[in-house]
């Protein structure tokens, strides 16, 4: 069965096409394979039983290769392949790590957050940003990894990527890194701390793309340093359109413009604008959804009231909707971290999303009507729904 | 020298104890990762440094230096603390 992942192409799979979900959580991973209809599902784990599993994900070119982002909690990180969708996993032979300096003063990965296939026309190809801050490259399918580009050690991004004091709980990240589906030379990255860059001429320079974003009251906001965004992603239908959730409200960037609109303040006011993840519709570049969470006081880091719900656009930011029906009304204080929340290329297009209590949860009408399809997982870290490419 | 290995790298050695060559710490480490690939990277770092969690022990006696010279009739421990739930 050939395989692909969801965000990253926009073509609508065969009505009989089935759903896989890669399952990342702070204690294994899990496959859970869907029936036709999106209804019943059969878990396929634990994987990796007691590693911190950052993500998971798929090769969209060869709907085969997995990659998972691994680390126990007491040894040094690395990341597994399997291309008989895990029946067999092996470990890459050079995981990511960073430039060994003599004067003991190097950094050390603490694990990969994120993994991101290369473009399509680059086979073997991936991306993988790590905490803290570094960007990684293979040209062979994982196997072998090597520092990408000069951010990890170029003066300036050092200084916008701060130390792990300035970084989030869990260290201070790379993430969303994103290719132009139409230019293999264009690519995006994001830094929690440290903004949003963009290269055109493969990773050789980067330049900051920090017009329009907000920073914490009290902040210098032309200081990168300080600039939190949580997610990224790019509009399969429309790649010169991007949305953003960030620390500081929910962004629209519409290129060649390098300004980010805020859309987030016709969210509710008792909900907010704070979130994780960011999630957008395979064909339609004016549908997004978000995950509202608690960012106020001390960031509580749930759902707003206790009261989790979906929120979504269909006029590219204007207006948001509540999306809430089927998931608890009341006393669920959990939410949904940043790559844990993806969309599948159904039409209608199923959403998924696993929480940090563990339980994963669809709609197989793009949020109208929730489900849970599994409970009492491990934290979940991460999401992604795969579909078989042809019917 | 024998080498006991500690179960959260059992998954490379597939038993408790291995078999591995070296003058030093850092030697028996590199033979180790020739044996089974990977595992060197799991104990020391990109820096050189051993991880946070992991100590060494020869004959008895925890040791911190990599270059701590090693007798091939030796025994070296390697032991994983546990932290955290």
């Amino acid at each position: 069965m050939a395989l692909s992942s969801g965000n990253q192409v926009a073509q609508k799979p065969g009505a009989d096409a089935q759903v896989l979900l890669l399952v990342a959580t702070r204690k294994g991973a899990w496959l859970y394979h869907g029936d036709v209809a999106r209804k019943t599902w059969r878990a396929d784990g634990p994987h990796f039983l007691g590693q911190i599993i950052s993500h998971m994900l798929l090769d969209p070119r060869d709907g085969r290769t997995l990659l998972a982002a691994a680390k126990t909690g007491h040894l040094g990180p690395t990341i597994f392949r399997s291309t008989d969708f895990g029946r067999s996993w092996k470990e890459a032979a050079q995981p990511p790590a960073f430039s060994t300096v003599s004067d003991g003063k190097g950094r050390t990965v603490d694990h990969t957050f994120w993994l991101a296939p290369g473009h399509a026309d680059e086979a073997d190809v991936w991306y993988a940003g790590t905490s803290p801050q570094g960007l990684f490259r293979s040209t062979d399918g994982g196997v072998t990894w090597a520092p990408f580009s000069s951010i990890n050690d170029d003066p300036q991004y050092r200084k916008w990527m701060g130390s792990a004091q300035d970084g989030t709980p869990d260290g201070p990240k790379v993430h969303s890194i994103i290719v132009d589906p139409r230019d293999t030379q264009h690519m995006y990255f994001a830094m929690s701390g440290g903004g949003v860059h963009e290269t055109v001429d493969a990773g050789r320079t980067f330049t900051p793309i920090m017009k329009g974003l907000d920073v914490v009251e009290g902040f210098d906001r032309s200081d990168y340093t300080f600039h939190d965004p949580h997610c990224i992603r790019l509009c399969p239908s429309n790649p010169d359109r991007l949305y953003q959730q960030n620390h500081c409200g929910i962004y629209r960037l519409d290129r060649p413009s390098d300004e980010w609109v805020n859309i987030g303040k016709s969210m509710p006011k008792e909900v907010g604008d704070i979130g994780f993840p960011m999630v957008v519709h395979p064909r339609d570049a004016n549908t997004a959804w978000v995950f509202p969470m608690d960012g106020t006081r001390v960031w509580p880091r749930t759902s707003p009231g206790g009261k989790p719900a979906a929120y979504v656009t269909r006029d590219a930011g204007q207006s948001w909707q509540r999306l809430d029906a089927g998931m608890p009304k009341d006393q669920a204080w959990w939410t949904v971290k940043r790559q844990a929340m993806t969309a599948d290329r159904h039409d209608p297009v199923g959403l998924y999303f696993g929480t940090t209590s563990g339980e994963l949860w669809m709609s197989g009408n793009e949020g109208a009507q929730w489900t849970c399809i599994a409970r009492h997982l491990p934290e979940i870290y991460a999401v992604e729904a795969v579909v078989a490419a042809s019917a | 020298m024998k080498v006991l290995i500690p179960s959260a790298l059992r998954s490379y050695t597939e038993q408790g104890e291995a078999e591995a060559r070296g003058a030093t710490i850092a030697d028996v480490l590199v033979d180790l990762d020739r044996l089974y690939p990977g595992i060197r990277f799991r104990m020391i770092d990109e820096q050189e440094k051993i991880r946070p969690h992991i100590r060494f022990f020869v004959d008895g006696e925890q040791v911190r230096d990599l270059a701590h010279p090693l007798s091939a009739t030796g025994e070296l421990i390697i032991v994983q603390a546990l932290s955290g739930g």
